[in-house]
């Protein structure tokens, strides 16, 4: 068969070692249970169901039957929500991967597994927006091929390193589909496999974000004057780099607090206290960097009109986290964990849209506002995102195990 | 697990360094603007001789098979109101106050055309995911190939000029832009648009030769006679015209690292709706940064193995065997 059956004594260790992975994973995660199909849930359904209707009307009638989308905007707000915040939002998982498996902070192990939950999900549908949004998907394969990709197209790094990333989510999140079947041998087998090749998997699993996260800034370097110098500069994938890990610290702490409500679970205040004071210093850098380059460059940071107040307020999104998490009396409490949370995850979520679309001026006779169809399409897609979360937590070992 | 941050920090200084030398002025991997090709062929349009007839407009859209735009209301003829999918060469008008004067900025009008300017360093050609759009390697002319094209619309946020159109109203849709007739030019014959200029306002040739002609127009005397070359460069049809006054700029020569397309007016070319542009290109400015943090991917595996290492000490308690 296998090196793993390869000899005896390996087998017992082996063996050994399996269980206790299996002990170890029962006294980490356990599935939440309950019905499936509760008012929510049809509720999600129904929109899903909407925005496939409309998927499939913009496959037969074209991309300007459902968009509006010009020459002058010709990416909207699926690339802009569905990728650009969307993947960031996926971040969880990779966020809590640095904290754990580089940092070595396995304090952290318990969040890990519905942060890359929702990753999988972020990336899966981000890439299915992706196909949404290209004209001509039939020829998406030609990203593939060596002698059709062009190397110098920034956004080849940032196709291929998302399509490998996604694959590798699927896998970090196989231990969990696995485990619930601790009777099937080969799921076994399969479970033990994983756990040797864990370094490999969680080395490329945080390479790749680090990668594309920072790549999805390089992007609009070459819009040049078309996008505002508040927001256009060489250190573009940096902020989003940056940005990218706050926002996945932010989401591990938002969707911490929102399961334990839905499912009536203990709150994990102090964990999340400590994350979040890690993401408060992330911030603080960001910040400064973000304005020692803007004075650098002489931005016109006040004088852009409505620009300038997209940007205002971008900045003071992202100085709420930071005002409520230095205080160590705040920081206990999980009201302002959740809010320094939400408003992290806005203050994101804007300088994404900023940096694509309201500080991108391609002329005075353009302009852009998503359609209803863009909007319903993207509403469709986070339902789908939820059912298929809900599902898994009910189902499957993802949620930690209470420990009152 | 003694583990570590210090480990990591070590290892993600690699990348960090890489970043880095993002921020300095001279960035270590820096992709120059490409130069001009010597053969590279390309239209001269000079707005102070164009009349506004439109017939490059209607050249281009019968050689090129493109449909008429009907823009107005119950319009009858093809009026498209800017460049679309359906138009991909188009003669607009500048007006100012009165708008009597030909070729004044107050007070009068101009005429420009607009169409794309085949870059020397083209944006559009660095942006496309799937080498869909290329540069030809002799005459530098920027084509679209259908066949590889993703429509992911890269190249529209990239081009500084907003060329390259793609048909929204299309389920199998393409990108759509002008490629200097290079079908005809494979032919022996060149762009439609410069045959059927009646005033030389617009002509075609070698870039080279078409820069000289273009600096010869600016040093003319206005109020003297000069010979105008027609459809192109190397013509010996020639018309004798009085000249009129120039702005003492060629655009396209430097902007943006420099065009095929060159252009003469005397109406300041932002008046005329086109960009200012630095001398070095966008592309070039992507593509430094690009290649700084990924040449031959070797920061990405530096840094994934550092990663590695840390991570099989922190969940295995050992030294790599
Ligand atoms: S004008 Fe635009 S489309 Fe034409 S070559 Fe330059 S970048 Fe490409
Ligand atoms: S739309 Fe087509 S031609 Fe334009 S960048 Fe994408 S693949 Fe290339
Ligand atoms: S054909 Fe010549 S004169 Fe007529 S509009 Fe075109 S460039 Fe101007």
């Amino acid at each position: 068969m296998t090196e793993f059956d390869r000899s005896a004594s390996n087998r017992t260790v082996s063996k050994s070692a399996l269980a206790a992975a299996q002990a170890r994973s029962q006294h980490e995660w356990r599935p939440v249970g309950g019905n499936l199909i509760t008012k929510p849930f049809l509720v999600l359904a129904a929109l899903a169901i909407i925005g496939i209707i409309l998927m499939l009307y913009r496959y037969a009638a074209g991309l300007g039957a459902v968009t509006n989308l010009s020459d002058g905007y010709p990416w909207g707000i699926w690339i802009t929500y569905d990728v650009l915040v969307g993947t960031a939002l996926g971040c969880g998982g990779y966020a809590t991967a640095i904290l754990v498996y580089a940092f070595n902070r396995w304090e952290y192990h318990p969040v890990v597994r519905s942060a890359v939950l929702t990753s999988v999900f972020g990336y899966s549908l981000a890439g299915l927006a992706i196909f949404l949004d290209i004209g001509r998907y039939w020829n998406g394969y030609k990203l593939f091929l060596p002698w059709t990709v062009n190397f110098n197209s920034v956004l080849v790094e940032v196709a291929l390193c998302i399509a490998a990333y996604v694959v590798v989510l699927w896998i970090e999140l196989l231990p969990t589909i696995l485990e619930k079947y601790p009777e099937n041998k080969k799921a076994a087998l399969w479970l033990h496999r994983l756990e040797r090749w864990l370094p490999v998997i969680a080395a490329v699993g945080i390479l790749l974000p680090t990668m594309h996260q920072s790549s999805l800034g390089t992007l609009m370097i070459i819009a040049g004057y078309k996008l505002s110098p508040i927001w256009q500069t060489g250190l573009l994938p940096f902020f989003f780099l940056i940005s990218a890990i706050t926002m996945g610290f932010a989401v591990t702490v938002f969707e911490s607090v929102l399961s334990s409500m839905a499912f009536k679970r203990p709150f994990e205040t102090p964990m999340l206290g400590r994350i979040s004071v890690g993401m408060a210093w992330l911030i603080v850098v960001y910040l400064v960097v973000r304005f020692a380059d803007l004075l650098f460059r002489g931005a016109p940071v006040f004088t852009s009109g409505f620009q300038s107040v997209m940007f205002i307020l971008e900045t003071l999104l992202f100085l709420v986290p930071v005002l409520l998490l230095v205080s160590p009396g705040l920081r206990q409490d999980l009201r302002f964990l959740f809010l320094a949370a939400i408003s992290m995850l806005l203050a994101g979520s804007l300088y994404r849209f900023n940096a694509f679309l309201i500080g991108y001026n391609p002329g005075a006779n353009w302009s852009y506002f998503p359609s209803p169809g863009e909007i319903f399409i993207t509403l469709g897609i986070i339902a789908i995102e939820l059912m298929a979360y809900l599902y898994f937590v009910k189902r499957f070992p993802v949620l930690p195990t209470e420990h009152a | 697990m003694g583990l570590n941050r210090r480990d990591f920090l070590k290892a993600a200084a690699g990348g960090g360094l890489a970043l880095a030398s993002n921020l300095s002025p001279a960035p270590v991997l820096a992709r120059a603007t490409v130069t001009r090709l010597p053969d590279a062929l390309g239209i001269l349009y000079d707005a102070t001789l164009c009349i506004g007839c439109k017939a490059c407009m209607a050249a281009c859209k019968k050689f090129n098979n493109l449909p008429p735009d009907l823009c107005t209301p119950n319009s009858l003829w093809d009026d498209p109101v800017d460049l679309s999918a359906k138009t991909v060469n188009i003669v607009k008008l500048y007006k100012n106050g009165t708008g009597l004067a030909k070729d004044q900025e107050i007070n009068g009008y101009s005429f420009v055309r607009r169409f794309c300017m085949h870059c020397v360093d083209p944006s559009c050609v660095s942006a496309c995911p799937v080498s869909a759009l290329t540069k030809d390697p002799k005459t530098g002319v920027v084509h679209y190939n259908k066949d590889n094209c993703i429509g992911c619309r890269y190249c529209q946020v990239a081009c500084p000029y907003l060329i390259p159109k793609f048909q929204w109203d299309q389920a199998f849709p393409q990108i759509v832009k002008c490629q200097l007739c290079d079908h005809r030019i494979a032919q022996g014959s060149y762009s439609a648009c410069c045959e059927f200029c009646p005033t030389g306002a617009s002509i075609f040739g070698n870039v080279q030769d078409l820069r000289k002609e273009a600096r010869r127009r600016l040093s003319l005397k206005p109020g003297t006679f000069a010979e105008y070359p027609l459809q192109r460069v190397d013509s010996h049809h020639k018309v004798s015209r009085q000249v009129t006054p120039y702005l003492n700029h060629v655009y396209g020569e430097t902007e943006g690292g420099g065009a095929q397309v060159l252009m003469l007016a005397n109406v300041p070319f932002n008046k005329l709706g086109l960009p200012q542009l630095p001398p070095t290109s966008q592309a070039s400015h992507a593509e430094t940064l690009y290649h700084t943090l990924y040449k031959g991917m070797i920061v990405p595996y530096v840094v994934l193995g550092g990663l590695f290492y840390i991570i099989y000490k922190n969940t295995t308690g050992h030294e790599l065997p």
